[in-house]
């Protein structure tokens, strides 16, 4: 136990959170920004995984990695802007579209990496290249917090000013605006005038963007390769957490903190023998159990709401 | 004549597999070395023996079990997505009867495919009641349900049944007396058929023929004019989780009994997700299911054989599925034709 706690209250300990909750956190703002327009992107743990492999094989083909990273975006906003196309023009359902990205997804990747690297596993044979580490100069040489917050991986930094842009988008921007607007309500938003398609298709590739941001971390940073299944499950973290986060900027965030920490935490716990398959499920046990607080909450106060409008009922 | 408005979902339904495999065919002549082999592999190769018949016929045996938890679940507008984990689930407390007990040859497998069913019938109920009451989306809960089942699933195998004299994560063999009987000599169709083909008939019967189906499609239809009208929908839904997930649950026990000796699942299978494109070809049919679930079966057998025989890879399956998945769910495709016939049956000139 004293070993666990000394994990646990280590520097080391608190690094790696950020470093685990960096692809959570890219998929909850994907999952963030979808659903404030009102669309529910189940794809975002297949646009991961596109764009891991892009980004590995684009930066072997071309040997650098800032050409991968954005072949890996390129990607991302590609499969967004498919999924979108069907979904607002053609009127695919949503949820069977983020289906069809995902069946897409977990195939289409082997299937291009055999194409590419004649194996079925992992991109091994690939040169592919790794994007840089950060080291913050003056933040680095404050105590404590120094090592925790500097030498992470750029596309961590990439996603912490990401919650910032993304509170600010939605608090303060035009666009922000209109996205929540058409969240909330479709018809009133198009009938002052909102292009409701448009703003969906946008908030659709933001999304895949960030989405895709996450799948370039996993393959280029986290680690230095393109393996099958390699998300594993990331992309439904962060819709969870996303859920838990009751889809605003900060709860998304801090959520996806804590399931990083979860995460940190189950590979910390194996020490002490307790199976990493059942503390693996903890972010989705959190969900379906906050889910149900929220959801009872609500009901509650609805009830109440028409017990006071209507006191000849009650 | 066949190209009228009510036939218009058959035929919208055909062209969208014509273009899924004009797009397999793409991909393969880019591809391959021999592009019209590849594509007669393909295509022919799963009826050419009685043996890969028989590959086809037990790989729909599962999918028509999740195809119709699926429908269901559908049909009543519920968008449950849970019937992966489920299955999965069920698949491991199956095998735990198969392993850990012993019956005659008949009960066993009764037994553990039962249990199987129960379990996956409770375990489905969970958001089935929470999406009911306190209307908890049910979609994301069945999501994560996935997770939470295969973490668990996944725990058991390795704690609970897992052989250490194999080297990967698979579990001790089943006792013989569990494993479901071959029915068709020289391949592996198991009885499992016989009641998957049960189910079907008796989910159209319940769909179309008995009161609680009636009230599952109004549900369906319009859950507050249902509840108007004087149906219970919180039981309706609540309902309809229990037997979807007995349905999968079945469908996972079955399957692992029938096809193997012992269970091997490291991952979550994916028969579930496939039950959702199965719904979708079927049009939330239950009767539909066998054709769509065989169609399925057979274009994965074809890419089998195809990787097996020829330079290109099985995972081709998985684009020709994301796009039959798109095109048959777009409510728009091929929708200006209909308008068109509409038109031309009310004769308006255009």
């Amino acid at each position: 136990m004293n070993e666990l706690l000394n994990i646990v209250f280590s520097t080391d300990f608190a690094f790696s959170i950020l470093r685990v909750a960096t692809p959570i956190l890219f998929a909850a703002l994907g999952a963030l920004i979808s659903n404030k327009a009102g669309i529910v992107n189940i794809g975002l743990e297949g646009i991961m995984l596109v764009s891991a492999l892009t980004g590995v094989v684009v930066s072997a083909q071309t040997g650098s990695a800032w050409v991968g990273l954005a072949g890996a975006v390129l990607a991302g906003l590609l499969i967004a802007a498919i999924l979108g196309f069907f979904t607002l023009k053609f009127r695919t359902h949503i949820i069977l579209g983020g289906v069809a990205v995902n069946m897409f997804a977990s195939g289409g990747t082997v299937f291009i990496l055999y194409l590419v690297s004649g194996d079925k596993g992992a991109s091994t044979s690939l040169k592919s290249e790794v994007l840089p580490n950060v080291r913050l100069p003056l933040v680095e040489d404050i105590p404590v917090l120094g090592p925790i917050l500097s030498g992470h991986h750029l596309l961590t930094y990439v996603a912490l000013l990401s919650v910032v842009a993304m509170y600010y988008l939605l608090k303060r921007m035009p666009l922000g605006l209109r996205i929540r607007s058409v969240g909330e309500n479709p018809h009133a938003a198009q009938s002052v005038g909102v292009r409701v398609n448009r703003v969906q298709f946008t908030a659709l590739l933001l999304s895949g963007l960030f989405a895709s941001l996450g799948g370039a971390y996993m393959s280029m940073g986290y680690l230095s390769l393109f393996s099958r299944d390699m998300t594993a499950g990331r992309g439904w973290i962060g819709i969870a957490a996303e859920a838990v986060g009751r889809s605003t900027t900060v709860g998304t965030f801090l959520s996806s903190l804590v399931f990083g920490a979860a995460d940190a935490l189950a590979n910390a716990l194996q020490i002490l023998k307790i199976p990493s398959e059942l503390v693996a499920t903890t972010p989705y046990v959190t969900t379906v159990v906050g889910l149900t607080v929220y959801a009872i909450a609500e009901t509650r106060l609805k009830k109440r709401k028409a017990r006071r409008h209507s006191p000849s009922d009650s | 004549m066949i190209f009228n408005t009510r036939n218009f979902e058959k035929i919208r339904t055909l062209a969208v597999v014509l273009i899924s495999l004009l797009i397999a065919f793409l991909v393969i002549s880019i591809i391959s070395e021999h592009p019209l082999k590849t594509i007669g592999i393909f295509l022919f190769e799963p009826i050419r023996t009685v043996s890969h018949i028989g590959n086809v016929v037990e790989m729909s045996i599962p999918l028509m079990f999740t195809g119709l938890s699926v429908v269901l679940l559908f049909r009543t507008n519920l968008f449950n997505l849970g019937a992966e984990g489920i299955f999965y689930f069920a698949a491991v407390v199956a095998s735990s009867v198969a392993i850990h007990f012993a019956a005659n040859a008949f009960f066993h497998p009764v037994v553990a495919v039962l249990a199987g069913a129960v379990v996956g019938a409770l375990l489905s109920a969970i958001p089935g009641i929470l999406k009911a009451k306190w209307n908890v989306n049910e979609l994301v809960s069945s999501l994560m349900f996935n997770s939470i089942l295969f973490g668990v699933g996944l725990y058991l195998l390795n704690y609970y049944l897992r052989d250490p004299q194999s080297f990967s994560n698979s579990s001790y063999k089943f006792r013989p007396s569990a494993m479901l009987d071959v029915i068709v000599p020289g391949t592996r169709i198991h009885s499992g058929l016989i009641v998957a083909l049960l189910c079907v008939a008796a989910g159209h019967y319940f769909m179309y023929r008995t009161k609680w189906g009636y009230e599952l499609r109004m549900t369906g239809a319009n859950r507050e004019f249902a509840e108007f009208s004087g149906i219970n929908t919180t039981k309706v839904i609540i309902m309809v989780h229990l037997i979807a997930g007995f349905l999968a649950g079945m469908g996972g026990s079955i399957e692992v009994l029938g096809m193997y000796n012992r269970l091997q699942w490291a991952s979550l299978p994916g028969y579930g997700m496939d039950g959702a494109l199965v719904a979708l070809l079927a049009k939330n049919n239950p009767a539909s299911v066998i054709g769509a679930a065989l169609f399925l079966a057979y274009i994965r057998i074809g890419a089998d054989q195809m990787a097996r025989m020829s330079d290109v890879p099985a995972e081709m399956i998985s684009i020709i599925q994301a796009v039959i998945i798109l095109l048959i769910s777009a409510e728009q495709f091929l929708k200006f034709w209909k308008n068109r016939m509409l038109l031309k049956e009310a004769g308006v000139r255009e």
